[in-house]
């Protein structure tokens, strides 16, 4: 049956996509935080916590082969970090007001550290990360269902 | 092939993390380089306490405070050094006392310079650091019982430390911190180079480098 093959084929390579980019996502957090020397502020522990474990979840879901219970697994987490990227970005846009954030003590949330091209910074990169991640998923999802 | 495949970009994500490290600190040594011979001033103003002769070839520059456990720990291993080659190192204090708070002990500490007691006055405050700084959880009250052990006036301290002066050495020296980017406390420079890799080994061969240059056997 080509037409399975071909599927599955294309199923775990999507799945290989996403876990490049948690991969790349975690070694771009660990080398702010090690070398540039970026304290992380409680949100992006936050984000942490949901991105970190999906390097190990996403690369079990491809071996041996394919395995399309890893969505159920990853969901939830790309879900919840990206929703905790999306409150990191409008605080730190200045939408949502600065006061009514959980950090008060440390690092602010609201600290300036890398804005590429002028206007992107490191809770929109994990917005957009999440965001990736949660839609290669869904794509999974309905491909596998 | 897809073991290979996920092997392989392991292997190349910490290849890129290692890369852009050695990158990264090659461009900060020479951007502190430069500032160190353009403005020295940086790292050595006036109103820094100094200990150990002026004719020093290797000036170590440490930003630190009172209340930090491992300026502490590091305080008598500096002095070890400084024994092991005496005249060739002179230590420069600077203050970074990043936690709220904790500038309450630099103006301690320099009120009691004014009583010409800094370098004991600094000694005890580190040997007893575990009695008022215990977990951060800083308790001036408690240092009072150990200032007279040095001679010092508690009164007097009581009233200097609110001296405008000093909160503006301390002023002076945070905004040097923000220029140097010192983000923690000990933070070393030798000579104006920066002790990347954090540890006693990595400070005492940065020094060892430095006085290597400057005293050619």
């Amino acid at each position: 049956m080509p037409q399975t093959d071909h599927a599955a084929k294309t199923n775990w390579t999507l799945l290989f996509l996403g876990w490049l980019l948690v991969s790349v996502s975690t070694t771009i957090s660990l080398f702010f935080s090690y070398v540039l020397e970026y304290e992380p502020c409680v949100l992006c522990w936050y984000q942490r916590i949901c991105l970190f474990p999906m390097v190990f979840i996403l690369a079990a879901g491809l071996f041996p082969v394919f395995d399309k219970s890893v969505i159920k697994y990853a969901l939830p987490l790309s879900i919840a970090g990206g929703l905790t990227a999306f409150y990191h970005t409008l605080l730190y846009a200045g939408i949502i007001p600065e006061n009514i954030q959980p950090c008060s003590k440390g690092v602010s949330c609201t600290e300036k550290y890398i804005e590429l091209f002028g206007f992107i910074s490191i809770p929109m990169l994990s917005f957009l990360a999440f965001s990736t991640l949660v839609a290669l998923l869904l794509i999974l999802k309905r491909r596998t269902s | 092939m897809k073991y290979v495949l996920v092997g392989l970009t392991c292997v190349l994500l910490v290849l890129a993390f290692i890369a852009g490290n050695s990158y990264y600190k090659g461009q900060q040594a020479e951007k502190y380089g430069f500032m160190a011979e353009k403005n020295a001033e940086l790292f050595v103003r006036d109103h820094s306490p100094t200990y150990g002769s002026d004719d020093a070839k290797v000036y170590l520059v440490e930003f630190m405070d009172p209340a930090c456990e491992t300026c502490a720990a590091f305080a008598p291993f500096i002095k070890k050094i400084m024994a092991a080659n005496p005249g060739k190192i002179k230590l420069v204090l600077r203050y970074a006392p990043f936690h709220d708070g904790a500038d309450n002990f630099v103006k301690i500490l320099e009120a009691a310079r004014m009583q010409g007691k800094y370098w004991e006055t600094l000694d005890i405050m580190f040997k007893t650091q575990n009695v008022w700084a215990s977990h951060h959880h800083w308790q001036p009250e408690k240092l009072w019982q150990f200032l007279p052990q040095v001679g010092l006036d508690i009164e007097r301290i009581k009233k200097d430390m609110n001296d405008p002066a000093i909160a503006k050495i301390i002023e002076q020296d945070m905004a040097d911190v923000k220029t140097l980017n010192v983000q923690k406390t000990p933070g070393y420079f030798v000579n104006g180079k920066p002790l990347q890799n954090f540890g006693y080994k990595q400070l005492y061969q940065l020094i060892q480098d430095e006085l290597n240059l400057q005293y050619p056997q």
